[in-house]
């Protein structure tokens, strides 16, 4: 094939899918105006139903809670494949964490960038936790609550401290902690049904105050797994990626 | 579409809609100048730092458009998580060129 054919080839393809792509933006409803039932229910009857006045929590946890279950065991089979992927492979050491080369210095960390590490890790770890227990109440949730988490380990990394991101997330404590986050979702799940109601049914007491911290039932525990599972699968990946970086090295160089 | 007009709840926090579809459109051209700045950031380690910005602006995007819980999302896995991914990942093939 030409230049020229393909040039032809390329620009009939464009064509098609500029007009596929504007049939389906004149069908869009108006920016702003929903069309669908469900958010108008939900917004109605959430809060009376699960005394969560976090309603997008009450969605993720509640009435969409088998699809959450899927999306974060996505996550721990990814967090799970990086570690394979990862591994420490034929023909390649780790060096030792303290032993400085000649050939490969680590630039230690700039005393500005170590001030603000230091400086934010507390206030992340604090709201992270805050986050994490409070999905029935408002914008938070276990995912945010875990990612926060997550990134005062990055923080604790960036202070130059790798020997202490290490000692704070081992991996054998991450890789279990990731295990009983994704297994304490799917185990509320299957309490349900061992109660005799139908998969991830809410079985704990709503509690009678809206808005409390103690309300909701299973939507606030669900959090609590997930904001466990988040962490440390994103601990395990920035973990894995560091000792990559710093730690590995090819042959016997 | 009636009923969520009828749902809609007027606080003195409420910002009138005109303003509000201003900044809404605001943030969206940002949104769309930040991701072609990060297309045409040459130098990868730059191109890093670009798409960190490019998930702060994301965020704010998200916070217009009342999603606050995707802001706090975006607003780690955007600016901090993937970014860092990314530099140690530069770090590592740098390394190897040595």
């Amino acid at each position: 094939m030409t230049p020229g054919q393909r040039r032809w080839v390329f620009l009939a393809g464009m064509a098609g899918l500029a007009a596929f792509y504007l049939w389906g933006l004149a069908g869009l409803p108006g920016f702003g105006h929903y069309p669908g039932p469900y958010g108008d229910i939900i917004n109605r009857v959430a809060v009376a139903q699960t005394k969560a006045t976090g309603v997008v929590s009450a969605v993720n946890f509640e009435y969409r809670g088998f699809d959450t279950v899927g999306e974060e065991f996505i996550l721990f089979v990814a967090a799970a494949g990086m570690s394979v992927v990862l591994r420490q492979l034929r023909g390649e050491r780790e060096r030792d964490p303290g032993a400085q080369r000649e050939d490969w210095q680590i630039p230690p960390a700039s005393d500005a960038v170590r001030l603000v590490a230091l400086i934010f890790t507390g206030p992340i770890v604090l709201l992270g936790w805050f986050l994490v227990s409070h999905a029935q109440t408002s914008p938070a949730g276990g995912f945010q609550g875990g990612l926060v988490l997550a990134t005062s380990l990055v923080m604790i990394y960036l202070a130059g401290e790798y020997l202490l991101f290490r000692r704070v997330s081992p991996v054998a404590v991450t890789d279990a902690v990731e295990a009983v986050g994704a297994g304490g979702f799917a185990a509320i799940g299957v309490t349900a049904v061992a109660l005799g109601l139908p998969y991830l049914k809410n079985f704990l007491p709503l509690g009678s105050a809206p808005g409390a911290v103690s309300s909701s039932g299973t939507i606030a525990l669900i959090s609590f797994f997930v904001g466990l599972e988040v962490a440390a699968a994103f601990a395990l990946i920035v973990g894995e990626l560091v000792e990559q970086t710093l730690l590995v090295q090819q042959g016997d160089r | 579409m009636s009923s969520s007009r009828l749902l809609a709840v007027v606080t003195p926090y409420t910002v009138p809609a005109g303003l509000m579809d201003a900044l809404q459109v605001t943030l969206l051209v940002l949104a769309a100048a930040a991701a072609t700045a990060v297309v045409l950031s040459r130098n990868p380690v730059r191109q890093v730092i670009v798409l960190s910005g490019y998930g702060v602006l994301l965020a704010v995007l998200f916070l217009a458009f009342q999603a606050p819980d995707v802001t706090l999302s975006e607003l780690t896995v955007g600016s901090v998580v993937l970014p860092a991914l990314l530099l140690l990942t530069l770090a590592k093939i740098r390394r190897r060129e040595k």
